[in-house]
Order: C-alpha cells, then sequence, then structure tokens
C-alpha cells in the first residue's frame, strides 16, 4: 500500500513539469488569472521582449483595482482606469486572452470571478499577481499570488518554478455560536497563530467547521491565509464543492463532469497523512472578531479589551502595540465596542459575494445608518451585484441609508482614489488594516460583513448579537 | 538580470517588525509605477513627514545612512501584498541585501527576480547586527560575499548564510529565470500533451458567453 498523503502533495505532484533541484520544480499553470494593476504592464514586457502568450485559453483578464465603484462608471470615473483598464483591454485582445470589461456581465474581482465561472476547478494549479490568490484553495486548487517578474514567467512559459513548501493542517471542530462567521474563524485564526506563523507554509484547513461552511465561506477562510504568512490555503472539494460547480459556465459538462468528478472525489488527505505542523481551533472560542490595530492579527473578540502596550512581556510586541495605538488613536486598556467609526465598507475579494451580502442585509433591513456614517456595499462581481438585486437587497441596503455600487476592489485597496480620509475610521470587510491601506492615515477595523453593516447602523463598532438580540425579541 | 556577487558597504539599521508591502510602496504609487522612480515613495510612511519633508528620524534620511546599500530589519519583513514595486523600490534606493529574521514568503521570491539578495539570520544574530549597524553613526563597511554566503562586519565578524545553488548561480551569473524555462519548452508541451488525456476539462473551456 502506498504512503498516505497530503492533499497538498497530490496537488502538487499532478503539476511537475520537471524537477529542477531539492524541493525546486517546474510546475504546468492551469489557469491564470489577469487584473488591470499590473497585467498591462506584463504584456507588454512580454511583448518588449519578443515572446508570446504561451497559452492565453487558460488565462481571463478583468479590471478590478483601478475602476471607479461609482454607480454610471465609466473607465474615465477613475484617475488611472483608462490607462490601465483600457490598456489591459488591448492587450488582452490583442493577445487572445478573454476579457471581461466593464460592460460584461462576469466583470468583477478576479477572485470573485474564477470561483462564480467554474474557471477555478479542484485540482487546479491557478496562479495571479496577487497576494489574495489563496482564496482559490476553497475549492481545492492549488493556488497562490505571484510577483509581476513571475507574471511574465507564467505568460511565457505557462509553468511556474516554485520552491516545495511544508505542510500545516489547521483543524476547526464544532458548531459556530450565534453571529459568528467564517470572517471571525480566520481571523481568530491569524490572532491566536500570529502574522508569520504560516510563513513557508501551505496550509490545509480542515474539521467539522469547515465542512459545514458554504463555499463563500471557505474562500473568506483560504483568501486571509496570506495575512498569517501562507501562500496557499486550501480545503479538500466535497459534494458541497461540487454541487457549487456544477452548471457554472467554464466547469466541465455532461461526460467530463463525470469523468472530473471521479477524478475530484481523491482529493483528500489520506488519512495517517503526515503534516509539518497541526493545529486545532475549538469553534466554541470564536467570538466575532475586531481587528483593533495595524496587522490583521491584532484582532480581538468584540467584547474585549484593547490590550495595553505594558501587557506585554516582549520588547518588540510592546513597540508595536504603541505604534499601532498611536496611529489608530485609540488608548489600551479600553473597551473595542463603542469606538466611534465614520465609514463602512462592505465588499472585496474577502467578503464580497453574495452570502456576505444577505448576512449585512439581514442585520440592516428595517434599520438605518446613523447619520455621521458614510457606508458603502460594493458587490464583488457584476454577476453577484444581479443576483443580489434579484433577491431585494439593493433595496434593503438603499432603504436603510447605504449605497449601493460598482463591482471592484474599490476601497479595500485605494488604488482607484477612492480612499478613507486622514483620521476616519473605517469598519470594512476587506482583508488589510495596515498603515495607509485605504488612503494615507486612513484608519482600518477589519470586520465581518455582519458585524460591519452593525457598526453602520450603530454609528459605533457594536457587537452584532446585541442587534439581533433586539430584532428577535420583537 | 543584474549579476550580484560582492557588495560592500553601509547598513542601516531598522528595528521594526511586520514592515508590509503597503509601508514599502503605498498603493497609490502602484498606478504610475516604474521601476526607475518607484524609489522616490518608497518607505513613504516612514521616510517623509504629512508635510512631505524628510523625516529626519527616519534612518535612511540620516547622514551616513544616506547611501546604505543593506538594511538590517524586523521579523515578517516583506509581508502582506504581492506587489514587486516594493523591491523595485528598494533597488531604487541603492539597497541590494536585506537581512532579517524572517520575510514574507513572495517578497522573498520577488527579490531573486531582481538581484536583490534577502538574508534569513537568527534573531540574536539580528539583533547583534542591528547594534554594530547602528554604532558611530554609520559609514561602517560591511561586506557580502554571494560565491561564499559570507557576510562579514565592520568589526570582522564573518557569518554565513543559506542560499539554494540555484538562486546563488542566478545571482553570481545574472541569470533571467524566464530564459531558463523557455529552454523547457519540450517538457511543457510533453506534460500538456499527456495531462490533456488525463485531465481534458483542464483544456477545453467552455465559454461564459
Amino acid at each position: 500500500m502506498s504512503q498516505p498523503t497530503t492533499l497538498f502533495h497530490k496537488l502538487w505532484q499532478a503539476h511537475v513539469v520537471r524537477s529542477l533541484g531539492e524541493d525546486l520544480d517546474l510546475l504546468h499553470v492551469d489557469r491564470h488569472l489577469i487584473h488591470d494593476l499590473s497585467g498591462a504592464r506584463a504584456l507588454t514586457d512580454l511583448q518588449e521582449r519578443g515572446l508570446a502568450v504561451r497559452n492565453p485559453e487558460l488565462c481571463i483578464a478583468t479590471p478590478d483595482h483601478s475602476i471607479s465603484s461609482q454607480p454610471g462608471r465609466t473607465l474615465a470615473s477613475s484617475p488611472f482606469g483608462e490607462r490601465l483598464g483600457g490598456g489591459l483591454r488591448k492587450m488582452a485582445e490583442a493577445a487572445g486572452i478573454p476579457f471581461f470589461g466593464l460592460d460584461h456581465p462576469n466583470q468583477g474581482i478576479v477572485h470573485v470571478v474564477g470561483p462564480e465561472t467554474g474557471f477555478t476547478l479542484p485540482g487546479s494549479l491557478l496562479v495571479c499577481g496577487d497576494s489574495h490568490t489563496s482564496t482559490h484553495g476553497a475549492l481545492g486548487a492549488l493556488a497562490w499570488g505571484i510577483g509581476s517578474s513571475e507574471v511574465v514567467h507564467v505568460l511565457a512559459t505557462q509553468t511556474v518554478r516554485q520552491r516545495r513548501p511544508q505542510t500545516m493542517r489547521i483543524t476547526v471542530d464544532g458548531e459556530l455560536g450565534q453571529g459568528v462567521e467564517a470572517k471571525d474563524v480566520i481571523l481568530h485564526i491569524i490572532g491566536a497563530l500570529g502574522v508569520a506563523a504560516g510563513t513557508g507554509h501551505a496550509v490545509e484547513y480542515a474539521g467539522t467547521t469547515i465542512a459545514a461552511l458554504d463555499l463563500e465561506g471557505r474562500m473568506t477562510i483560504c483568501n486571509l491565509s496570506i495575512e498569517f504568512g501562507a501562500r496557499m490555503g486550501m480545503i479538500a472539494p466535497d459534494e458541497t464543492t461540487f454541487a457549487y460547480l456544477k452548471d457554472r459556465p467554464l466547469a466541465p459538462k455532461g461526460g467530463a463532469w463525470d469523468q472530473a468528478l471521479a477524478q475530484w472525489r481523491g482529493l483528500r488527505s489520506d488519512e495517517g497523512a503526515v503534516f509539518d505542523r497541526e493545529v486545532r481551533i475549538d469553534a466554541a472560542d470564536i467570538a466575532p472578531q475586531i481587528t483593533w490595530g495595524t496587522s490583521p492579527g491584532q484582532t480581538l473578540a468584540i467584547t474585549g479589551t484593547i490590550p495595553a502596550p505594558d501587557s506585554f512581556v516582549e520588547a518588540e510586541q510592546r513597540n508595536n502595540t504603541e505604534l499601532a495605538l498611536e496611529y489608530m488613536g485609540l488608548s489600551g486598556g479600553q473597551p473595542i465596542a463603542g469606538t466611534k467609526v465614520d465609514r463602512v465598507f462592505i465588499g472585496s475579494c474577502t467578503n464580497g459575494r453574495l452570502p456576505d451580502l444577505r448576512r449585512a442585509a439581514a442585520v440592516a433591513q428595517g434599520r438605518t445608518v446613523a447619520s455621521h456614517v458614510t457606508a458603502w456595499i460594493v458587490p464583488g462581481s457584476a454577476q453577484v451585484k444581479v443576483a443580489a438585486e434579484a433577491e431585494g437587497l439593493d433595496k434593503i441596503f438603499l432603504d436603510a441609508g447605504f449605497e449601493w455600487r460598482e463591482p471592484g476592489c474599490a476601497q479595500c485597496v485605494a488604488t482607484n482614489g477612492e480612499t478613507v480620509a486622514p483620521g476616519e475610521r473605517c469598519v470594512s470587510t476587506s482583508n488589510r488594516n495596515f498603515v495607509g491601506r485605504q488612503g494615507p492615515k486612513a484608519r482600518t477595523h477589519l470586520a465581518g460583513p455582519a458585524m460591519a453593516a452593525a457598526a453602520a447602523i450603530a454609528g459605533e463598532i457594536t457587537d452584532v448579537r446585541n442587534l439581533t438580540a433586539v430584532a428577535e425579541d420583537k | 538580470m543584474e549579476k550580484l556577487q560582492l557588495l560592500q558597504g553601509v547598513a542601516a539599521p531598522l528595528p521594526r517588525a511586520n514592515i508590509d508591502t503597503d509601508i514599502i510602496t503605498p498603493a497609490k504609487r502602484l498606478l504610475d509605477a516604474n521601476r526607475e522612480t518607484m524609489h522616490q515613495h518608497t518607505f513613504e510612511p516612514l521616510r517623509f513627514l504629512a508635510d512631505g519633508d524628510e523625516n529626519p528620524d527616519f534612518i535612511l534620511n540620516k547622514p551616513g545612512y544616506r547611501d546604505a546599500v543593506i538594511l538590517i530589519t524586523g521579523r515578517n519583513f516583506g509581508c502582506g501584498s504581492s506587489r514587486e514595486t516594493a523591491v523595485w523600490g528598494l533597488r531604487g534606493l541603492g539597497i541590494r541585501c536585506v537581512i532579517a529574521e524572517s520575510f514574507g514568503d513572495i517578497f522573498f521570491n520577488n527579490c531573486f527576480q531582481n538581484s536583490l539578495l534577502p538574508i534569513r539570520l537568527p534573531g540574536e544574530t539580528i539583533a547583534e547586527l542591528l547594534a554594530e549597524a547602528g554604532n558611530d553613526q554609520g559609514n561602517m563597511q560591511f561586506q557580502v560575499d554571494v560565491a561564499n554566503c559570507t557576510l562579514t562586519t565592520p568589526s570582522g565578524r564573518t557569518i554565513t548564510f543559506d542560499l539554494t545553488p540555484d538562486r546563488q548561480t542566478a545571482l553570481l551569473e545574472g541569470l533571467d529565470e524566464v530564459g531558463q524555462t523557455l529552454q523547457e519548452d519540450a517538457a511543457t508541451a510533453a506534460f500538456q500533451a499527456r495531462d490533456r488525456k488525463a485531465r481534458p476539462w483542464i483544456y477545453d473551456l467552455g465559454t461564459v458567453d
């Protein structure tokens, strides 16, 4: 009998074109997603070197980073939309790469578009010049973010040179408490392990909590893998995955679907497979999370107290805490709940999918956004937007005083000019609370969509469970 | 790619953990990014004050460190976004080597695409190097020898570091990965021919229309 192996190992081995040395392999790239921030330049670099795109049919290009999210937008609505979005169109079309422009029904954030079109498949190796490419591992793909030189390499050769990482399995078991969602699970994990715990590792998420999540929740988990240093996060595909993919436009059909399914069912870590590191998390320990600092690991249960610098023994941690508190305009020792907010952003490749919007709408329904808060809903893709509108979610949000906007990365990374003003405080469903991420001196608190919607209504950071409890009493 | 064989010069101490690539090159500077001008914005939130003036407290603005070729810094340097502009920005400032306890994986990889050498050393060694680099207002000469994988400090101490043979060769000879992999195209073609039979759905995508 053969040695029990991990899901990671099976995915990796299936893509080795050639071994290039100890732990270094040349791997075949099955799927390549291209966006506007680096796409046009990479394609131009390639052209200048006299090289062609080797397999344009295995790529998809769509603008997401630089474009405006303003209703009625065009490429001209953002400062660099025409140059980067228009440039991508020109270069992608010339190379024969399928392109989903602003007027296309499949435009959206690359990490939302890939899964929802069925471009991302279990067992596929997918790369993109964006660190949140780990998202696609939620479907049982081997997926990770690459730099712009590597993007050129993939375009030219349809391969990537990669060193085999260590493996880690994070098992989460048990039922999630009321008001606790996938975002809270992964923020809790990052807070517990630290922001560099996953460095050099490919992470598999497993356990009953993960198995009970819908695909979109699993994408939220895998998406944030990079925020504790792991380039790759993955979840073994199961019946939930297959049901999600069936009939998606780019997924296999008919006999090919049956053949694929038979292979995909084997994509799981064998009983007894050995990981370099194992972590166990009890779902009962996870409360709704909100970050207080400038790193995703600086997270708290909503009922918690902002740490004081002198509560840390290690000088480096004391120093980090002081810097973070100063930037965030917060005092250690205070409860995080009750902190006044100026903006709320619900969207991004982390939390911009239909179930995310449904959870936010459930909180928003019949309530009103606090008068001092500007609150945005930015669907992750044109498909998400259409589906949400078909359910009337847009109406719920608009009635409550939220803005209902056009799909893209928008205020997560603010490269389209949609920044949070200096000193403003924003509760955001995105992935990074880094210094200056949402704009110079912007103060970001990461949370899930329900918590973000609750902050918009209350005008301050608040426990979503209190709002929903009031609703249930009524 | 430019070769990197022997490097000699000042090392700047930047004792701060988790410096992410948003700090090294803020997102708004990526839009009209190019290799030649990216250094104008490197470390922008740390290097400049709100009014655009240089922050005199930032190490690379201090006399003796302005021409640093090595950066010694805290753990998890270059975490976060995959933006390769972070490496361009460091190169543009003249930095050819970054020494830290650990690095963000994507940044670490990106360094080798641009002839920037990232060196991982234990935390206690980093603490000693930070102290030595912080002595005497800079102007102290460190030396990195890629062929021998050694770092020599101003006090004459020699420390060896790990570097995989393929990366060492690429740095020493200035090899470019695209050029190397194009030589392997027959292997890629053979892989695809074989794989197309096993997984036809990977190659025969439907259309969204």
